[in-house]
């Protein structure tokens, strides 16, 4: 288990301002499996999602301690470019956030930034993309048209397809199905179980039936402390830690 | 096994409900059993009967509660205690039905019985009976208390019932020997014994299922039943 690592966290407390959000997590993720982050809210998931990237620090009176490793590297070492890590280890976000452009060039966007690709390899990018984001035959006619006049669930898989075009290793999701129809969902948690073939996926979600369905790991937060990480199955009907038993059956607060 | 309550006060109600038609069923059974084995000792057919007639609001407690059960996992989606809470449910009312139809059986052969002359008095066989009654009871209080050390007591007895089964049927196989004029009631004594052992069987399912609901593991089948 442990040679699948492909990012560790070791011992991380994070602060906004005096405010400690979180405390001395440790903890592995696994290359090509799902990790849902669940807990109520303000328990720290999101923020830790955020630290994977190093999204925390363009908030302003934040601080880290501790360390964690990317392919062995620490990603808050000083030479780390952030840029670097966040082309990595990719993001989408809560809501559908498109680029007001087209919808090709919402995914040619950030490749055409960061590297000297074709004309050619790009249309071939942008269709790879759209195809891994199980979006290309619905948009393969309109790639000029606006990403704005998608419907939302359209959207959220265009914000996946750019996320996957810049070739990253892992894929951070913040909640990407809450402002998501039934279908839609569906669509997305489908996705979610074709990409982690080629990707690793990390996903916090206020849904648990949600983090049952496509986690093959759960890790359970509450107040800022890792409660529990374990098989989402093992999560799910035989927790080990009481207090993981009274979030997912509703014995809380 | 103390839980904290719901957040939903709907839900904590739903399953204290399942938990009270589990506890009336189990009264239900263990009432059918108490008549049925009355019937044969004071050889009563009408009470016989009136095991057979009541056999009927077994079963559609047991409908219901499984459609109770069902609805829970269609509309709550149970995890963890609740899941196993649930299944564990489901499975009980299950055993607690067939030991009315083991019940119904019994009162069968009892009619059947009483239409010749007593074979011989019966003493280990009410014994049985309040054993098996003694078993659904503890069986069901380790339900509702979680209560593992119940669960336990349950599947000794279980072992007691299995040895007095033998005895039974042992000693019949003598009278069958003397005489071959006895063979049919023999059999029907038998077989009323082997309903009995039966229900400890199904009184020890459900024991085993208190164990899987309270401590995650499967003790049904010691060969292969590992930690989940």
């Amino acid at each position: 288990m442990e040679s699948n690592v492909i990012l560790s966290v070791h011992q991380v407390n994070f602060y906004y301002g005096v405010m400690r959000a979180l405390t001395n997590i440790s903890m592995t993720f696994q290359k090509n499996r799902v990790t849902a982050l669940i807990g109520p809210s303000g328990c720290g998931k999101s923020t830790l999602l955020r630290l994977l990237n190093r999204m925390n620090e363009l908030i302003d009176a934040t601080r880290v301690e501790g360390e964690i490793l990317f392919e062995g590297r620490n990603i808050y070492a000083p030479d780390v470019d952030p840029v670097e890590i966040r082309r990595k280890i990719g993001m989408v976000f809560q809501k559908p956030n498109p680029f007001p452009k087209t919808i090709y060039n919402n995914i040619s966007y950030g490749p055409r930034l960061t590297t000297g690709i074709s004309n050619v390899d790009m249309d071939a990018l942008v269709e790879q993309s759209l195809r891994q984001a199980v979006l290309w035959d619905e948009v393969k006619d309109i790639l000029n048209k606006s990403a704005m006049n998608l419907s939302g669930g359209q959207q959220q898989r265009l914000c996946i397809a750019r996320a996957l075009a810049m070739k990253p290793d892992i894929l951070l999701m913040d909640e990407p199905t809450s402002a998501l129809d039934p279908i839609s969902t569906a669509k997305i948690e489908e996705l979610i179980e074709e990409l982690k073939e080629k990707y690793t996926i990390i996903i916090v979600t206020h849904n648990m039936q949600q983090a049952a369905r496509v986690s093959d790991e759960t890790a359970f937060f509450y107040l800022g402390n890792l409660i529990e990480y374990n098989k989402t199955e093992k999560i799910f009907t035989k927790p080990d830690v009481k207090q993981t038993e009274d979030y997912i059956t509703g014995r809380f607060g | 096994m103390e839980e904290k309550r719901h957040t939903s006060l709907h839900y904590e109600k739903e399953l204290q409900a399942i938990k009270d038609g589990l506890i009336y069923l189990g009264a239900l059974t263990e009432t059918a059993i108490r008549k049925a084995m009355k019937s044969l000792s004071g050889r009563d057919t009408q009470l016989a009967h009136q095991v057979v007639r009541e056999d009927d609001a077994i079963d559609r407690l047991d409908t219901e509660l499984e459609e109770r059960c069902i609805k829970i996992l269609a509309l709550r989606q149970p995890a963890a205690i609740d899941l196993r809470f649930i299944t564990t449910a489901i499975k009980i009312t299950g055993h607690l039905e067939r030991i009315g139809d083991m019940a119904v059986n019994i009162a069968e052969k009892v009619m059947r019985l009483n239409e010749e002359p007593q074979l011989k008095p019966y003493i280990d066989l009410p014994r049985m009976s309040d054993l098996v009654g003694e078993m659904i009871r503890d069986s069901l209080d380790s339900f509702i208390a979680g209560d593992l050390e119940k669960a336990e007591k349950v599947r000794r007895l279980e072992q007691v019932i299995d040895d007095l089964n033998e005895q039974i049927f042992r000693e019949l196989m003598t009278f069958m020997m003397e005489d071959s004029k006895n063979i049919h009631r023999a059999l029907m004594v038998m077989q009323v014994s082997k309903n009995m052992e039966r229900i400890a069987d199904h009184a020890k399912g459900i024991a085993d299922m208190v164990t899987y609901m309270v401590t995650g593991t499967c003790v049904r089948h010691q060969s292969f039943c590992g930690t989940t």
